[in-house]
């Protein structure tokens, strides 16, 4: 029943589950999602450019999400529209764009579908070095900038008077998501990125009493997301990208019951009327 | 103008060597083509409390945030001494309710602390039963202490205190002005505070300089809220809040003698001899030692009042 291809995917979902998980924590706590969407779709301008030029498609993929941030942020600073309407236009037109270009090029045979929703289960074992490696790196550099990111994340204004640098640890988190959606892609596919980050994360928050208790359980809640998609996936013969996002789904709905949560019992009366 | 020979920053003042923590000459922040300020000149020395104040859209924050770099000023000089140990209470802080944050874990957001250093400050600020709530579930005065606690268990060289009492009941707010005054003293640090609260700027503070865009004028208490330009930018509120406008507890005696509330008779009545505040009436029999009587006289005047941490005239 086990067969290669299927331990294969497993080993890699979970790598990037647990890649995911903090990550996505701040996605979440700097309200960013659809930031990390925009991200992941220049993801498939990405695709287009490394097949158009024959260069690497990681480092392809990777520089162009940086460069969709960077251009969002310079975007941003001047203020002429709001970052939603901003993010709304980057977001679709580089999907489209990329769309474009694919279809341009009728000399290449490409799997869109492949791309849009994952292909997890044709993973190669360099994939996943690759996808361990990779997030070995992310995590290490998480870990590496946990305190400046988490204060950032609550004020910059503080975090920066008391001498951090936020601007360079925004940088740096805009790296480590780019990073993170390069080597994400082919097992959720460019649609279904962000859901790995945030729905994870979103599931952990009723559990965790501290940032640290969050950023673990949404590693561990992400991957056990994957290995009950992708079991889901082999009995229901359904695709596996999607099937992994349901199973994520399924868990946020149940940390939803009441009697799961942690902070039930001490819900505040009501902020408002005490503020 | 001068006056620098009040009791409690006499030394410091005349010896004129305090250590300046940060100073500014002529620094102004533009945005958008609009100067939100300009030409702010001034210093903060250590064991020096600064108050700015101002009305809204004075540009009162933006001074602050340039004085500890957090916005770089677009014209003039802004010096910070090296290393500068800084704790900072922004007037906003939103955190997303998605992060659960303990108080714990906010006093060390910005470094690691001691738990004893955590419960020291909580206790300071009166929230030490609060130390494991989440922060989210905290009123907005108790966010407000939670705030202040973070920034003194830094133990820093200079406090930046963006209207740290906001949302603080009104028994609060004087003891935590209190505790700020306290902390100047036994730690020597400086403290920049943007107030709204007159009374406590008045009672607390060496320096006030008044914003509207600009510095319309500064020095003491005394002399800023005798200014003219005070009197303009705060109109029937500097009637109703400064100093100088309150009960008159003195009666000018028909022989030109002035007897005061306490029954002491001086000879002259100097501007704010024996002025009190509408908290005339407050009983001083309990503890609070908050000095909100604001004589602004350094001269040995027969009032019998003993002396009081903050309490300025000599």
């Amino acid at each position: 029943m086990l067969d290669d291809f299927f331990i294969r995917a497993l080993v890699a979902g979970v790598g990037v589950a647990l890649t995911a998980g903090p990550l996505g924590c701040f996605v979440v706590w700097r309200r960013m999602a659809y930031f990390g969407d925009t991200m992941a779709h220049s993801a498939l301008l990405g695709v287009a450019l490394s097949l158009f030029f024959e260069v690497n498609l990681l480092l392809s993929v990777f520089g162009v999400s940086v460069l969709v941030s960077a251009v969002l942020l310079l975007l941003q600073r001047r203020q002429s529209l709001s970052a939603d309407a901003l993010l709304g236009i980057l977001s679709h037109s580089a999907l489209a764009i990329g769309l474009v270009l694919v279809a341009f090029m009728t000399w290449v045979r490409i799997d869109l579908i492949a791309f849009l929703f994952g292909d997890i289960l044709a993973v190669t074992p360099s994939d996943i070095a690759l996808i361990w490696g990779g997030g070995a790196v992310v995590v290490a550099a998480i870990i590496w900038l946990w305190r400046p990111l988490v204060a950032s994340t609550v004020s910059e204004d503080v975090a920066e008077a008391e001498g951090m640098n936020p601007a360079r640890t925004k940088l740096f988190f805009m790296l480590l998501m780019a990073l993170v959606i390069a080597i994400a892609m082919k097992i959720v596919g460019i649609m279904l990125i962000t859901s790995l980050l945030i729905i994870p994360a979103a599931t952990a928050r009723r559990f965790s009493a501290s940032p640290e208790w969050m950023a673990v359980f949404a590693s561990l809640i992400g991957a056990a997301a994957v290995v009950g998609g992708l079991f889901g996936s082999l009995t229901y013969d359904t695709p596996s990208g999607p099937t992994i996002v349901v199973a994520a789904l399924l868990l946020f709905v149940v940390s939803l019951i009441p009697a799961f949560g942690r902070t039930t019992r001490e819900r505040p009366a009501n902020k408002g009327v005490q503020g | 103008m001068l006056m620098t020979s009040r009791a409690s920053s006499a030394p410091k003042k005349q010896a004129g060597e305090a250590e300046t923590l940060v100073s500014l000459e002529n620094a102004g922040i533009r945005r958008d083509g609009r100067w939100l300020v300009r030409g702010v000149d001034f210093s903060i020395a250590r064991g020096e409390v600064v108050t700015l104040i101002g009305p809204n859209g004075a540009g009162k924050s933006t001074t602050a945030k340039m004085a500890i770099g957090v916005l770089k000023a677009d014209e003039g000089t802004v010096i910070r001494s090296k290393a500068l140990r800084i704790g900072y209470v922004p007037q906003k802080l939103a955190i997303d309710w998605t992060m659960p944050l303990s108080v714990r874990r906010l006093m060390t957001l910005t470094g690691p602390l001691k738990e004893a250093e955590i419960t020291l400050a909580l206790e300071a600020t009166g929230i030490p039963h609060l130390i494991g709530a989440e922060v989210r579930h905290l009123s907005g005065g108790e966010f407000q202490r939670a705030l202040l606690a973070r920034a003194i268990a830094r133990k820093p060289d200079l406090m930046v205190l963006d209207e740290p009492v906001q949302g603080v009941d009104f028994a609060g707010e004087s003891a935590l002005y209190d505790l700020i005054r306290t902390i100047r003293n036994s730690t020597g640090c400086g403290i920049l505070m943007i107030s709204h609260d007159l009374h406590m700027v008045m009672a607390g503070t060496d320096t006030v300089i008044c914003l509207n865009g600009h510095v319309c004028c500064r020095g003491t208490p005394e002399v800023v809220s005798q200014s003219s330009d005070y009197m303009k930018l705060f109109g029937g509120n500097a009637r109703s809040l400064a100093v100088y406008n309150h009960h008159h507890d003195h009666t000018h005696l028909p022989d030109g003698r002035v007897r005061h509330a306490d029954g002491s008779i001086t000879e002259h009545c100097h501007p704010d001899d024996g002025h009190h505040h509408d908290d005339a009436a407050h009983d001083h029999a309990n503890d609070h030692t908050h000095g909100d009587h604001h004589h602004g006289h350094d001269h040995a005047h027969p009032h019998p009042v003993t002396e009081r941490e903050g309490h300025r005239h000599a």
